[in-house]
């Protein structure tokens, strides 16, 4: 499945959950919901806040975050990690935080790898194609 | 109003009002500020709002919010 129909299920099935981005293992969007620049945001605010908890835990010799729920009064911010993957949802206050943690995987594991870069043919050199013709 | 009635309607009173007073505890105790951290092994770290560490990541979390 796509990153954005998979998405689109999630907050169909999921109506507490808010806004939603994806992220490759490299840091690449895999899809969203919300428009490009509020989507690299939402990245970038996810992604430092799982560091800055690994942190917090590694202060305290315990392993690194697998996801996070941080509850504020206007609601909170989910971010879950699998595979290398990352997703970041924020959700309306006070949401069913086991249902939302498992949507939010289910998600993450229903999107497909994006599809690799066609491979270009190899250009024959010039010096290669001399050789050849003598 | 017989004596008997009125001991179970101010019964009643007592019994709805301690329920309400709890509701509302716990609702109030829900809607806390907190930062809840799980590990892969399934251990959950809860950081409540007041200390420096939930203070650090509430932060972030409002920045995403607004």
């Amino acid at each position: 499945m796509d990153a954005s129909a998979a998405i689109a299920e999630l907050t169909d099935i999921s109506p507490q959950v808010r806004r939603v981005v994806a992220v490759a293992a490299d840091g690449s969007l895999l899809g969203a919901n919300v428009a490009d620049d509020v989507a690299h945001a939402l990245a970038d605010g996810g992604l430092r806040l799982a560091e800055t908890a690994d942190a917090v835990r590694a202060e305290r010799q315990l392993p690194p975050v697998a996801q996070l729920e941080a509850a504020t009064r206007t609601g909170s911010v989910f971010v879950v990690r699998d595979g290398g993957r990352t997703i970041v949802a924020t959700t309306t206050p006070e949401p069913t935080v086991g249902l939302v943690f498992y949507d939010l995987k289910t998600c993450l594991r229903a999107i497909d790898d994006p599809e690799p870069e066609p491979k270009r043919p190899r250009r024959r050199t010039a010096a290669k194609k001399a050789d050849d013709a003598a | 109003m017989p004596r008997s009635s009125r001991v179970v309607t101010g019964m009643l009173l007592a019994a709805g009002s301690v329920a309400g007073s709890l509701l509302v505890r716990r609702r109030a105790a829900r809607r806390r500020e907190r930062v809840d951290l799980y590990a892969e092994d399934g251990s959950m770290l809860s950081l409540a709002d007041g200390t420096p560490e939930a203070e650090r990541l509430l932060g972030l979390a409002r920045e995403l919010l607004v």
